[in-house]
């Protein structure tokens, strides 16, 4: 057992009281901290993943309380993809905050930030379903703080549905995990995978009630329709980094219905296995196309960006929901992919919003803004990688899940939503840009708007996520192979829970 | 009349209200229905423990019939987090209110049917309903 493990949950909950209580009015050491913090995170996301990729899974008891009785965390491949990920992201926000000078804006965003981290972190890691919540309601906490930095009205009423729906979803969250702990007995993910495959059937009823309403709250935080009513008006009013690193919040949804779903209710849930799977397909297709159609009908660039995201929630969760390796290695190249694309597109959005001045990101022809030529070239980019045209990984991403589900019950469905959603999205992303830069180029007049804050840096950032979506494409090769093995380690029977029930046999 | 029939009246009568109340338009009924809905949860994963009275905690390797101590855990986490969380979003509402002068959690103004708070009233009525919980948070 390393100790290497708690690190990305110990190294934020360390760094966010230090900065609270010591750093409060110092902004200069708050910013060195905190992208310090961001980038030990990213070394040690890499670390794990070089670990988790012997495919030995590992876990680490807290306060050496065994499993079942005590609380575990587990780093197998899915969790140390889901830290880098989410790691790279946090950084790339991070700086981006940092130059545009969004921490200026009030108090405490840097301790918030790290609390955020802790939340992510630490969900990615748990193996207990109470720990879970614990670390859901900390995200969340951090999330709210965050939503609402840098004030404004529109802000603050989006934010009052935002906490409303997930005070909601935690009370929910509740409810499952009291179902669920009155018939098995227990809190520990893989114990109770084991436990339900050997429930009476008696009890059968309550157990799929439980799991059912589970996944029905991982499904709201994914914005799975009819659940995603919350996502565009929230992302669309908050700022625009922290709309980018909400873009890995809707990304815990999606992990949590893929991980509950199979460690619980996988191969040894006898009669009930794969249960929540039949409802996941329709509502992830109803998602895909209700994405889309917003994005098509979006008046302003971030509602289009949030639509963006419920759409490509719908595309992952439709490859999720077939349950099989490969369709799970496709998921899982696509969900990096859509982070980072979506990221991308919410701080382009920022960037021209910025620059239009009382345009804003109204889809609507203006005079020529600065630097319109710069910026035409990353929103084509990321137009390109959101809508998943080559040479980005959009493409690659949606080609390996149509391979994927080719076999699979439902799986034409899927073939037609995709491919229709992508016309969809294409000719969205068209109109929008020709709106915004070629019918700008034959409107007269002058904008008046404040020189736009760190130019260079800030397009830096963007370029910087766009390149690992390159990257995600030139190196498929390797990344394939890992995800992959992923999807042969989670579906693998036992590796989880062996690994969690009888640490020193399995790993 | 059985303990586990007067439990669950109990949560069923709480999740009913509560879930009544946070479908309605304004924020202050929404609160008090988040309030309900959790009190319903608490008491609902105390039973999820199965329903026992006069048993003695774990305490010797001998006890056979003993309360179960996990949900009492839970359920303290539960309150801690559902009472900050009240108290944040009574602030958030309230300060939605004085900041935007929209009390509906749509976020939106009243219809003009309806009469809207005059301006000057709602400075004095918009923070007494929601005032007392927003207090309590500060202590």
């Amino acid at each position: 057992m390393t100790h290497w493990l708690v690190a990305p949950v110990l190294l934020p909950a360390l760094l966010a009281p230090i900065m609270l209580l010591f750093l409060r009015r110092r902004l200069m050491e708050s910013r060195v901290l905190s992208i310090g913090g961001c980038l030990a995170l990213l070394a040690l996301a890499v670390v794990l993943v070089a670990q988790a990729d012997t495919g030995v899974t590992q876990t680490y008891a807290m306060g050496d309380w065994r499993a079942p009785f005590g609380i575990v965390l587990v780093l197998d491949r899915l969790s140390a993809l889901m830290l880098l990920t989410t790691a790279i992201l946090a950084l790339a926000v991070m700086i981006y905050a940092v130059v545009t000078g969004l921490d200026r804006r009030g108090w405490h965003f840097h301790p918030l930030f790290q609390f955020q981290m802790l939340g992510l972190n630490g969900a990615f890691l748990t193996g207990d379903l109470f720990n879970l919540f614990v670390f859901f309601e900390v995200m969340l906490i951090a999330s709210y703080g965050l939503m609402l930095h840098g004030g404004g009205g529109a802000r603050l009423k989006a934010g009052v549905q935002y906490v409303v729906i997930n005070l909601v979803g935690s009370t929910l969250f509740l409810v499952a995990v009291g179902l669920l702990y009155g018939t098995t007995g227990t809190l520990n993910m893989a114990h109770m995978g084991e436990r339900i495959g050997q429930a009476p059937v008696g009890d059968h009823g309550l157990i799929l009630a439980g799991g059912l309403l589970m996944v029905a709250v991982f499904a709201l935080k994914a914005a799975i329709a009819p659940l995603h009513f919350w996502l565009p008006r929230t992302y669309a009013s908050t700022s625009a980094p922290m709309a980018a690193l909400f873009a890995i919040m809707t990304k815990v949804g999606a992990y949590c219905i893929l991980r509950f779903t199979t460690v619980t209710f996988g191969e040894g849930a006898g009669e009930m296995a794969w249960a929540p799977a039949p409802y996941l397909l329709p509502a992830a297709l109803a998602t895909m196309l209700v994405g889309f159609i917003g994005v098509m009908g979006a008046r302003n660039l971030r509602h289009l960006a949030a639509f963006s995201v419920v759409g490509s929630m719908g595309t992952l969760v439709s490859a999720i929901s077939v349950f099989t390796p490969q369709s799970t290695a496709a998921a899982l190249y696509y969900l990096p992919h859509s982070t980072f694309a979506a990221a991308a597109l919410f701080l382009v959005a920022d960037q021209i919003a910025r620059r239009r001045g009382e345009y804003g990101d109204v889809l609507s022809p203006s005079p020529v803004f600065v630097q319109a030529g710069v910026l035409s070239g990353l929103f084509f980019l990321t137009a390109i990688a959101v809508v998943g045209l080559p040479p980005l990984s959009g493409f690659p991403g949606k080609l390996l899940i149509l391979d994927a589900v080719r076999d699979a019950p439902g799986g034409w469905w899927i073939w037609g939503f995709i491919l229709g959603t992508t016309v969809i999205g294409l000719l969205a992303f068209a109109r929008a840009g020709s709106t915004l830069f070629w019918k700008s180029a034959a409107t007269p007049g002058e904008i008046k708007a404040a020189p736009a804050v760190a130019p260079i840096a800030s397009a830096l950032v963007v370029a910087g996520l766009l390149s690992i979506l390159a990257l995600l494409t030139l190196a498929g090769g390797p990344v394939s192979a890992y995800l992959n093995a992923t999807g042969e380690q989670i579906y693998e029977a036992g590796a989880y829970g062996g690994a969690v029930l009888a640490p020193g046999e399995g790993g | 009349m059985s303990i586990e029939f007067l439990v669950a009246t109990a949560v069923g009568v709480m999740s009913a209200a509560g879930i009544y109340l946070v479908l309605r338009a304004r924020t202050f009924p929404v609160v008090l229905g988040l309030a309900f809905m959790s009190y319903a949860i608490n008491v609902f994963l105390f039973a999820s423990g199965r329903v026992v009275i006069n048993q003695p905690p774990i305490w010797g390797k001998d006890v056979t019939a003993y309360s179960d101590p996990l949900p009492q855990a839970l359920v303290l986490t539960a309150i801690v987090i559902a009472f900050g969380m009240t108290a944040l979003v009574v602030v958030l509402a309230l300060r939605t209110y004085l900041e935007t002068g929209v009390d509906q959690v749509d976020g939106l103004a009243d219809p003009p049917g309806q009469k809207p708070p005059p301006p000057e009233e709602s400075a004095v009525l918009g923070p007494e309903p929601a005032a007392p919980p927003a207090g309590e948070a500060r202590r």
